[in-house]
């Protein structure tokens, strides 16, 4: 009986604990509260995943309101996959949070962490699962509203000035996004994703539906932090709590790009949206400027979380890349990358955060001879590192590889060049840790440095662990990212 | 033991080697116990599997799928067979010396050195039995990862900078051409599994192929092609036993190897030979050969001579592979064997004269041949097989070469050879002959004898092999005939 609630579950079971934290006004009860939800988010996650692995769609209706009226959760590859995502990122993140929330946020106001992060969770999580342009609003408002409190609790005070910015274009891209769906329901008269798809074909006003997918486009592309609309994402990275910056490195702007392919294929088609329109072009343009701008601007940062905030931009843009390159395997591509690169940046991020905790300042300069007081983590940064170039036998690598792959059947072998060349970058920044971290002397400070605790490390060796292990099994992420690709190839049906 | 197991503990002794060698990081001599056990089981394994190659099974193992159509896996060809006996077998050598070298300059950081070395052996035996390109690309990546502690062993901001040379020449040159060769050779042939006459099918237009070749040579960058040979001198900083073993043998034959793996199994030597569009490669192998000459005629520092003289024989190498006839496929294969015998017994001699002489330039060579004669004569030995002078193993390989060159009608490339050849007696006859016929300066290091003595027997051994393998090329022999007739042989 529960199992056929599943899909409303996933979302509810965190929305309702926000407010039981706040009742409860506990630190610990609310850690223990976000851990629990969180593994049951991912318990549920995996069973949805398992339920649609076949094909086909599951369908729930809130409050037993038949679609199109009614508000409809309708699950397939596509976003089984990304919920997937979500809760493995959920699971690990909440393991690690409480030692690392105990030493940055002053303990009246841990439970509101982990209300907010119980929130944005929930957020996330019904922005996946919704078939509902209007619902996926408000859930992207939830999660975005969560994720601005969750950036302002950093210990630096420019934490709040991040959050902010954040907050202002976070607002702006939501309010593009809600226009775009405004324009739509004028035109198809529906706000249920797959009967718009139904509609668009027969609308009288083929310039209002452009129109609302260029605003859709912008607004969603502000919250995956696509080239040039990416300028919150550096500072909100860079200032956040260590935990904050994992979760919403690996999840925040992976759902944005499902709610982009969503629309693009499911909703307009993607003939449509890449053929009759120059979107391909555009995006490539974007995305090679993302994956070679980042890099090099990645290069030259002191702060190493600033530095990996902004490598994240460039990997957004390889995710982009796949997409622009329009074709099954670059969808592939890009989604298998969603996956890899969440795993990747939550596991770097999570290790940096020991750093934090240890070494309290993030700055490469202070971190030197780091690797010998704190080997585990360093090593760990170091694999994680590895797999940002693209190094066999990591997550990093299968991306590329698939990227390359989508290039070169397109015929643009320069595309494919870009995206080596660009991974070369990422060799480059990477390299300035290691040199740091494992060639020079330790300071007095740095020497009086102990290992980080075992509550982090262990999360965080978990991700790392993944990060190689999925690099050379990939049922899981390839299969997972090809189902969900043909899936949206196919179109709304 | 089956061949299954004999590849696979190929790949884990090392690392568990490597595993106990850190474990027994206080107890040195009990570490360097380690280094040699584990280096002699290597050998033993790597030689188990020869009788069958050499009867012409191909022996494989298939340890996961990485991707569709994408398999880790191992397959033991002859070419493989040979690079790894070689390697293998000089890793014993190698350790001797490397014991003898750490202790007598007193070396810091020695457990991580041992450590890096047995897993960059590990490393070679995956390049040497990978069964496809993607397995090939895994262990080339990690053999570049792992040398780089090595190389960068003193810590000093010159080894540092040539460090990060190393990385980003290797590094670089892998994932920008190599990377985009093997998706390329993928999305062409549908596999990239090696196979006898070549994947490609007949799919690839002839420019295609051009394009292709020159993404693999110059992706292939341990094979220190020019311009793609810069970090080869620039790491020599590391301790001599590095550039002795990795340097002449694993990392820069793993790159030749490669190369050549890549000619006869990925492109085929009938399949391409008399295309027009791969015409180039023996013309930048040849320029390679003719100018790292010259430059290493010019070379005081005795390692960077040897460096730049490797990068030369590394192309002799390359252009045997791209003359694509029978006869200088096999002398490319044997070149592998016999330039890494003569350039591992000149680097000993060039580290032994620095621990006990602390000289490093050729002109303070005078005399010294009769403070240290047997690493001096050792030393000719080398000399004379890299010139190519019976009865030093170099002859043969060479004597392959050049009948290639003729097979093929290159007579531009027998030109090459033959003046190669007068330009490596230019640089090496002269150190023999200051070495023996000068008096020394006299100075304070005057008074000083041979190296510590696992260095000086690791050299006589190396040398020794080197005229042993001129009257014994049996073996290599019969595996590079096998590379290019099939099991058949």
């Amino acid at each position: 009986m529960i199992s056929s609630h599943l899909p409303i579950l996933l979302v509810v079971v965190p929305l309702i604990a926000a407010p039981v934290m706040v009742i409860l006004r506990s630190g610990t009860a609310a850690w223990i509260l976000a851990i629990a939800v969180s593994w049951a988010v991912l318990a549920i996650a995996g069973a949805l995943f398992a339920q649609v692995a076949g094909g086909g769609h599951l369908s729930y209706f809130l409050g037993s309101w038949p679609a199109p009226w009614g508000i409809e959760y309708r699950i397939d590859r596509a976003n089984a996959y990304l919920a997937l995502l979500v809760g493995v990122v959920a699971a690990v993140v909440s393991i690690y949070s409480p030692r690392s929330i105990f030493a940055e946020i002053e303990p009246g106001r841990r439970y509101l962490f982990y209300t907010m992060y119980a929130l944005c969770l929930s957020g996330l999580l019904g922005i996946a699962v919704t078939g509902d342009a209007f619902n996926l609003f408000v859930f992207l408002e939830i999660s975005s509203l969560s994720s601005y409190v969750l950036i302002a609790l950093g210990r630096d005070r420019r934490a709040l000035m991040a959050a902010y910015q954040y907050l202002i274009m976070g607002t702006i891209g939501a309010t593009f996004y809600v226009i775009g769906v405004g324009m739509l329901y004028l035109d198809t008269g529906t706000l249920n994703l797959a009967d718009m798809a139904a509609r668009l074909s027969s609308v009288s006003e083929p310039r209002a539906v452009l129109a609302a997918l260029a605003f859709i486009t912008v607004g969603v592309s502000l919250k995956l932090a696509l080239f040039p609309l990416h300028l919150w994402l550096p500072n909100a990275y860079a200032y956040a709590p260590s935990v904050v910056t994992a979760f919403l490195a690996a999840t925040a702007t992976k759902v944005s790009v499902y709610v982009l392919l969503r629309y693009y294929y499911s909703v307009f088609g993607g003939g449509a949206v890449f053929q009759a329109l120059p979107m391909a072009e555009i995006l490539l343009a974007l995305s090679l400027a993302a994956m070679f701008i980042a890099s090099t601007i990645a290069i030259f940062q002191d702060d190493v979380k600033r530095m990996f905030a902004y490598s994240s931009v460039a990997q957004i843009g390889y995710i982009t890349l796949g997409v622009a390159l329009a074709s099954a395997t670059g969808l592939t591509a890009g989604l298998v990358h969603v996956f890899n690169h969440a795993l990747t940046k939550g596991a770097l991020f999570l290790l940096l955060g020991g750093v934090a905790l240890r070494a309290g300042s993030m700055r490469l300069g202070s971190l030197g001879g780091i690797g010998r007081v704190m080997p585990l983590t360093s090593f760990g940064i170091v694999l994680g590192g590895l797999s940002l170039i693209g190094v066999p036998a990591t997550v990093g690598f299968v991306s590329k590889w698939y990227l390359v792959q989508a290039a070169l059947e397109r015929g643009s072998l320069w595309i494919a060049f870009a995206v080596v060349a660009s991974s070369l970058l990422a060799l480059v920044y990477v390299w300035r840790f290691v040199e740091v971290a494992y060639f020079r002397e330790p300071d007095a400070k740095v020497a009086a440095l102990r290992e980080a605790p075992v509550s982090m490390l262990a999360p965080a060796w978990a991700l790392v662990a993944a990060c190689i292990y999925f690099g050379i099994d990939t049922d899981l992420t390839l299969g997972g990212a090809a189902a969900a690709a043909e899936q949206l190839l196919l179109g709304a049906k | 033991m089956t061949p299954e197991s004999l590849i696979l503990g190929a790949i884990t002794v090392p690392l568990a080697g490597a595993g106990l060698i850190a474990a027994a990081h206080r107890t040195p001599d009990l570490r360097e116990g380690v280094t040699l056990v584990t280096a002699a089981a290597l050998f033993l394994m790597v030689a188990g599997l020869a009788p069958e190659v050499l009867a012409g099974g191909r022996p494989g193992v298939h340890v996961a799928t990485v991707m569709p159509d994408i398999d880790l896996a191992f397959g033991v060809e002859p070419l493989g067979m040979l690079f790894a006996l070689i390697a293998s077998g000089l890793w014993i050598v190698n350790s001797l010396y490397s014991i003898g070298y750490m202790r007598g300059n007193r070396e810091a950081h020695q457990t991580r050195y041992y450590v890096c070395f047995a897993v960059a052996l590990a490393s070679t035996m995956g390049i040497a039995f990978a069964g496809n390109l993607f397995t090939l690309f895994l262990f080339y990546e990690a053999l570049t990862l792992v040398t780089y502690p090595l190389v960068t062993h003193h810590g000093t901001p010159e080894a540092m900078r040539a460090g990060r040379l190393y990385l980003a020449l290797l590094i670089g040159s892998s994932i920008a051409l190599l990377l985009v060769a093997i998706v390329w050779t993928w999305s062409i042939a549908g596999t990239i599994e090696f196979a006898r006459g070549g994947i490609l099918g007949g799919h690839a237009s002839n420019a295609t192929v051009g394009l292709l070749l020159a993404l693999y040579v110059f992706g292939i960058g341990k094979a220190a092609v020019m311009p793609v040979h810069r970090w080869l001198p620039a790491a020599m900083v590391a301790p001599t036993p590095v550039s002795a073993l990795l340097h002449a043998v694993a990392v820069v034959k793993a790159g030749v190897f490669a190369v050549l793996k890549v000619v006869v199994y990925v492109f085929g030597v009938d399949a391409i030979s008399g295309l027009k569009s791969v015409d180039w490669l023996p013309f930048i192998s040849g320029f390679t050969i003719i100018a790292a000459s010259v430059v290493a005629l010019r070379s005081d520092n005795l390692k960077r001579r040897l460096a730049y003289s490797t990068v030369s024989q590394l192309s002799y190498v390359v252009l045997a592979a791209a003359l694509l006839t029978p006869l200088s496929v096999i002398g490319a294969a044997l070149h592998i064997a016999t330039h890494a015998l003569g350039k591992i017994t000149l680097f000993f001699c060039a580290g032994a004269i620095y621990t006990a002489a602390h000289k490093t330039e050729v002109s303070e060579l005078d005399g010294i041949g009769r403070r240290m004669p047997w690493t001096m004569a050792a030393f000719t030995v080398g000399a004379l097989s890299l010139i190519g002078v019976p009865p030093a193993a170099g002859f043969v390989s060479k004597w392959f070469i050049v009948s290639g060159a003729l097979q093929a009608g290159n007579h531009l490339a027998v030109v090459v050879l033959v003046a190669s050849t007068l330009l490596n007696a230019a640089y090496f006859l002269p150190i023999v002959h200051a070495a023996f016929f000068r008096r020394g300066a006299s100075d304070a290091h005057a008074a000083h004898g041979e190296a510590p003595w696992p260095m000086v027997v690791a050299l006589t051994i190396t040398a020794g092999a080197t005229i042993a393998l001129f009257f014994a090329a049996d073996l290599p022999l019969a595996l590079a005939r096998q590379l290019v007739s099939g099991p058949a042989g």
